[in-house]
């Protein structure tokens, strides 16, 4: 298969990697520390707004993914944040004593295994939640939020059949407990965790998505599903697998929101539902990258905000939103969609 | 004319209110390339899309290698062996070229998984394919992207080709360049139809041409035919070869 056909060759294109999104973070905790004042202080406001952070695009990670694959608003996405804090609450009730053991081992264990529930049974759910409330209303964006805010209010309730409506306590096993000492700082030692847990799902998903084939498939579809149909690939399977690892996410998120409030209330889901959409909108539909950006932001946002001036922190997020979409109308990081 | 390899029956596509193909007879011999003519609005696009499942038939048979496509959806026609590069190329332009690549050989986990003579007979075609194969495909020219879509539909062997408007857009450097590599797939006995509003394109590439207006093919033959009657070209196209050149 030899050929004579030549190509006239153009010049290289140059490959800018855009990292001004990226420079965000660092400028805006730089701004906060004289503001703040205390080095101490905004060491501990730093941590706290990572932490809940990375909680945020744990959970918003698998939203975003499938409004990119398939157009798909789901507004129910909260309800499996729901589901996973309280699975969570069950579970670790089940192991009062591994919990309030001082073994770090066993306190791991209670914890992994409620996460492991969690994760499943979202996961589980999200594949009905699919079948049942999405799979019917595809390419119709109204009946879309209709149809799945009204699936999260049946889930909330049904919530508060099988868990009942009140709050319940979500405590830290014991050796989560306790801040560490960074200096005068004090960081509390269950933030630090959430941190490196976020870190380490940023970076499989990430490598999913850039090493496997499964992750080039997502991302194509993400731009340009019906090319990647044209290429041979069920896309509506790979949307099935990507909403259900997203509500497992969710599930898991959902476990660390509740232990990071050390409390869970049937309207959780629906209390983070509005910044869950306000991180996917600042980071650009359909962006992994662009949803832990905005995700950090925000996080970053709430705990500077929420101790310099309270009243503004209720408002902050929507006015980060206004800002980065002024700045950046489609996102951080735009999709390239067609 | 050699056996059809595809073959649209009366078929009707309906896209929302508008009634598109109204009956659309089409013959693609194998081994050849088919070029298909028309106005912009005649329905070549839409005959391209309804044969790869993208829109439905509403009405007629679409057979490739004697059995009916019709109402199969579009990744179940790819897999019998359909490649298509639509007009506005597909290109997934966050991906590298690497990247598109992959995606298109259905079997490869990786670039280690492509068969690597294959991959150099399309740098042979392309060879801007293998400059930039690392590079983001969005960074790529109009023609290298055409260039992109078009390895992509033959980077692993496929029977028949579906190809819109290749020389949209192209500089007359980069459609001399298409040109050789159509030429060169030809010489491996590919299956082509090729939809073309640049007739001195066409005419140096196809072997057979069927014209559309108003949703039917109002005629069809060998290309050879129509190159060497300007009449017909004029009543067809209204055109003739000469004010093309």
């Amino acid at each position: 298969m030899n050929s004579p056909a030549t190509t006239a060759i153009e010049p290289l294109p140059t490959v800018k990697p855009d990292r001004l999104p990226l420079m965000l973070l660092p400028v805006l905790a730089l701004v906060a520390l004289p503001l703040v004042g205390s080095a101490s202080t905004w060491v501990t406001l730093t941590f706290a707004g990572l932490a809940m952070g990375m909680i945020i695009f744990i959970i918003a990670s698998g939203l975003t993914l499938v409004f990119g694959l398939m157009d798909v608003l789901n507004f129910g996405h909260g309800v499996f944040i729901t589901l996973g804090a309280f699975m969570a609450t069950s579970v670790l009730g089940l192991m009062t004593g591994w919990t309030t053991s001082t073994s770090l081992l066993l306190n791991l264990v209670a914890v992994l295994a409620a996460m492991l529930v969690a994760m499943s049974v979202a996961g589980g759910v999200g594949v009905v939640f699919e079948r049942v409330i999405i799979r019917p209303v595809y390419g119709q964006p109204l009946k879309q939020i209709l149809i799945t805010m009204g699936g999260m209010i049946v889930g909330e309730e049904l919530i508060k059949v099988v868990w009942g409506p009140e709050a319940r306590p979500l405590l830290l096993p014991t050796a989560f407990q306790g801040s560490i000492l960074m200096g005068d700082a004090a960081v509390e030692k269950y933030r630090l965790i959430s941190v490196v847990l976020g870190l380490i799902v940023f970076a499989v998903m990430t490598w999913v998505l850039t090493h496997t084939k499964v992750g080039l498939l997502i991302r194509a579809g993400v731009q340009d599903r019906e090319m990647v149909e044209s290429l041979g690939y069920r896309i509506r399977r790979l949307f099935i697998g990507v909403f259900v690892v997203g509500s497992a996410l969710a599930g898991l998120g959902g476990v660390m929101w509740g232990l990071y409030q050390q409390s869970v209330i049937p309207q959780l889901g629906s209390q983070v539902n509005v910044l869950l959409f306000i991180v996917i909108i600042i980071g650009g539909m359909g962006s992994v990258t662009g949803c832990f950006i905005g995700a950090m932001l925000v996080g970053l946002l709430a705990n500077y905000t929420g101790f310099l001036v309270p009243k503004v922190a209720l408002f902050s997020n929507i006015l980060l939103m206004v800002i980065v979409l002024l700045w950046r109308p489609e996102g951080l990081y735009p999709v390239g969609k067609k | 004319m050699s056996e059809p390899l595809l073959q649209l029956q009366g078929v009707h596509t309906h896209i929302g209110a508008y009634h598109i193909l109204q009956g659309v007879d089409l013959t693609v011999p194998k081994g050849e390339l088919t070029v298909l003519l028309g106005r912009n609005g005649a329905g070549k696009t839409t005959t391209l899309r309804t044969i790869m499942g993208l829109w439905q038939v509403s009405a007629g048979s679409v057979t490739f290698e004697g059995e009916n496509i019709g109402l199969l959806a579009t990744p179940d026609i790819a897999q019998r062996g359909i490649a298509y590069v639509p007009e506005n190329m597909g290109i997934f332009s966050d991906l590298t070229v690497a990247e598109n690549m992959i995606l298109a050989a259905r079997n490869a986990k990786g670039a280690e998984d492509m068969d690597a003579q294959r991959l150099e007979w399309v740098f042979g075609l392309f060879p801007a394919m293998k400059r930039f194969w690392q590079h983001p495909a969005g960074l790529l020219s109009g023609g290298q992207k055409q260039m992109l879509a078009v390895a992509r539909a033959i980077v692993e062997p496929r029977k028949l080709l579906l190809i819109d408007e290749p020389s949209k857009g192209l500089a007359p450097a980069i459609i001399q360049n298409m040109i050789t590599a159509f030429q060169e797939l030809k010489r491996t006995d590919t299956t082509i139809l090729l939809v073309e509003q640049n007739f001195n394109f066409a005419r140096q590439l196809g072997d057979q041409v069927a014209v559309m207006d108003g949703g039917r093919i109002v005629h069809s033959g060998s290309m050879a035919d129509l190159a060497g009657d300007e009449g017909l070209q004029q009543r067809l196209l209204g055109l003739s070869l000469a004010s093309h050149q």
